[in-house]
């Protein structure tokens, strides 16, 4: 009796547990075993490198460490301008105003589309063809003929227009968040403050600052994490499937994978940026608690 | 008396400047989409030639054209079954899972939670070059089922979590007064769990469903065959072959951006709710 009610709690988390063992563990012990060897994903036979793949990484992959560079750069924007913008609409949203719900509403519809369509919406907006490239028009309407030109194909200005595409796309989630976080903090604080003389700067600087800091290192975490694994709306962006000088990490695993079917090295990749997407998060969780 | 005058014309100067930000911040959201789905309607040499937001005529034949054509029939019809496949196997395995972890004890509980969890944490970018091996292998890979069991994958570690958070809330006098009727195990979790968690499984639902719709990596390296695809990589094949005929694909990214849209305004209640939660817990 005893025995069979235990099994039939193991009936429960069956389910899950074989799905997870199947298309979670193994895939991940498989990434670290395929990252020792050079492989096709084809043939028979995997040549065993060793640390091999990760020698090149480090020493020779000047593609990879371009485009290391390339997704830090988006993120870098995106830590700052959007998460700026997002931090100050919650702001202006957390107060008795008209409409707040209506705002709220749309400035999460970016978020929930999804990347193809974004990235496709916007590459015909700002691509090159003559009458549909509404940012040129109107530069050229303005009289500033020269700053009109074919802003995805310029390396110059390729990956800020990604990066604030980007930005368009996720500012709504963190201005979710920073409201929400916003909304946390006692009316009563800011009202004790005001009865003291303080200007609407100061209790902003001492109360609102010091109480979101713990919202802002999980926004900046998020954004960091999905910031730099970023890489499908750059494809349907830029277009090409590897994106060529607005290349991201992610879609250098995949350049690997499918454009040199060098399989082993893709994984070598994919724990590399694990790996150092691991030690940033790290980083800034222990920056935050000493901040505190 | 002039005090109060100036206080009050203060406070409706500083809210209309921030009317203003938020309002322009507004239109900038929408006018991308607006704008698509107005381009949409055009025909192609109108798209060059006409900027207005409305069409001057309304060419509803292109959505025709895409749907029967362009093939995002096919393919819509694919994204629904797959979203929905997949939505209800989360909801059933997780809360199962979930409801286990919460309130039966069993010997590895803890540690097959925990690996859950540790799951949901750690970023493997890589995993889907192993994910094509393992599928191949397994004679899964350009398979439907192959798809929506690794889909079901992605979604489980955040619904047993979200899921387990509010069994260990609910009050067990419910399930003790069941069970004294002699309902067994699998009742309580079906007949008196499932529905109480409605609230939280909206929100299990309403994530999962968003995140199966939009998901383009998987889904890109699982299929070769254009039957079997979603839409998000089926535009990406369109786009390939029909590169300059912009109405058809803005047709194309309409149908696919809508449901999105619509399911969104009607459940953005769950949304945000889920956002807001997800940001407290973590």
């Amino acid at each position: 009796m005893k025995i069979k009610d235990t099994l039939e709690n193991y009936v429960f988390v069956l389910p899950a547990v074989a799905i997870f063992s199947i298309f979670y563990v193994i895939p991940f012990i498989w990434v670290f075993q395929l990252g020792l060897f050079e492989w096709d994903g084809i043939s028979f036979t995997k040549v065993f490198v060793g640390l091999g793949n990760f020698k090149e990484i480090f020493l020779q992959d000047v593609n990879w460490w371009r485009a290391m560079w390339n997704a830090s750069y988006i993120t870098l924007i995106a830590l700052t301008f959007q998460n700026i913008l997002a931090f100050m609409l919650a702001w202006a949203c957390d107060r008795e105003i008209k409409m707040k719900n209506f705002y709220r509403v749309i400035f999460f519809i970016p978020p929930v589309l999804s990347e193809v369509v974004v990235g496709m919406a916007w590459r015909f907006i700002i691509n090159d063809i003559d009458g549909a490239n509404i940012i040129n028009r109107t530069l050229i309407g303005m009289g500033l003929t020269n700053f009109a030109h074919n802003w995805l194909s310029d390396p110059k200005t390729a990956l800020t227009t990604v990066a604030i595409v980007h930005c368009w796309k996720g500012f709504g989630w963190g201005f979710l968040i920073f409201l929400a976080g916003l909304q946390t903090i006692p009316r009563e604080l800011y009202e004790a403050a005001r009865v003291d003389g303080a200007s609407a700067w100061q209790s902003f600087r001492k109360i609102t600052l010091p109480l979101m800091i713990p919202v802002m290192v999980l926004v900046a975490i998020l954004t960091v994490l999905g910031t730099m694994q970023v890489f499908v709306l750059i494809v349907s962006l830029v277009g090409g499937e590897f994106a060529g000088h607005t290349s991201v990490p992610v879609l250098r695993i995949l350049a690997s994978m499918r454009g040199s079917s060098r399989f082993g090295y893709a994984c070598a990749q994919g724990i590399t940026f694990g790996m150092i997407l691991i030690i940033i998060s790290f980083i800034q969780y222990r920056f935050s608690k000493k901040g505190q | 008396m002039k005090n109060a005058i100036y206080y009050k014309s203060k406070k409706i100067a500083v809210n209309t400047l921030i009317h203003l930000l938020l309002i322009s911040v507004a239109i900038t959201c929408l006018y991308p989409l607006l704008w698509m789905i107005s381009s949409s309607l055009k025909s192609q040499e109108m798209i060059f030639k006409d900027i207005s937001l409305i069409p001057h005529q309304f060419r509803l034949e292109n959505y025709i054209l895409a749907w029967k054509e362009g093939g995002f029939g096919r393919n819509f019809f694919n994204s629904i079954i797959y979203t929905v496949a997949v939505v209800f196997g989360i909801v059933m395995i997780s809360s199962m899972a979930a409801y286990a972890f919460s309130r039966l004890r069993f010997f590895g509980s803890k540690f097959l939670f925990i690996m859950f969890m540790a799951a949901m944490m750690i970023p493997i970018p890589g995993s889907f070059v192993a994910l094509y091996v393992l599928l191949n292998k397994l004679h899964l890979r350009n398979t439907p089922i192959g798809y929506i069991l690794c889909m079901i994958n992605v979604g489980l570690s955040t619904s047993i979590f979200l899921l387990k958070t509010f069994f260990d809330k609910m009050p067990k006098e419910l399930e003790d007064a069941a069970r004294i009727d002699g309902c067994s195990k699998i009742g309580l979790w079906f007949h008196v769990a499932l529905p109480l968690s409605k609230p939280v499984l909206a929100v299990v639902v309403v994530f999962n469903a968003l995140a199966v719709w939009n998901e383009y990596i998987l889904a890109l390296i699982i299929f070769d065959n254009r039957q079997f695809m979603p839409l998000q990589v089926a535009l990406q094949t369109f786009q390939g072959e029909f590169v300059t005929n912009y109405p058809l694909l803005m047709a194309g990214l309409t149908i696919t951006a809508l449901p999105i849209i619509i399911v969104y305004l009607f459940m953005q209640k769950y949304i945000i709710k889920g956002v807001t939660q997800g940001a407290i817990v973590g």
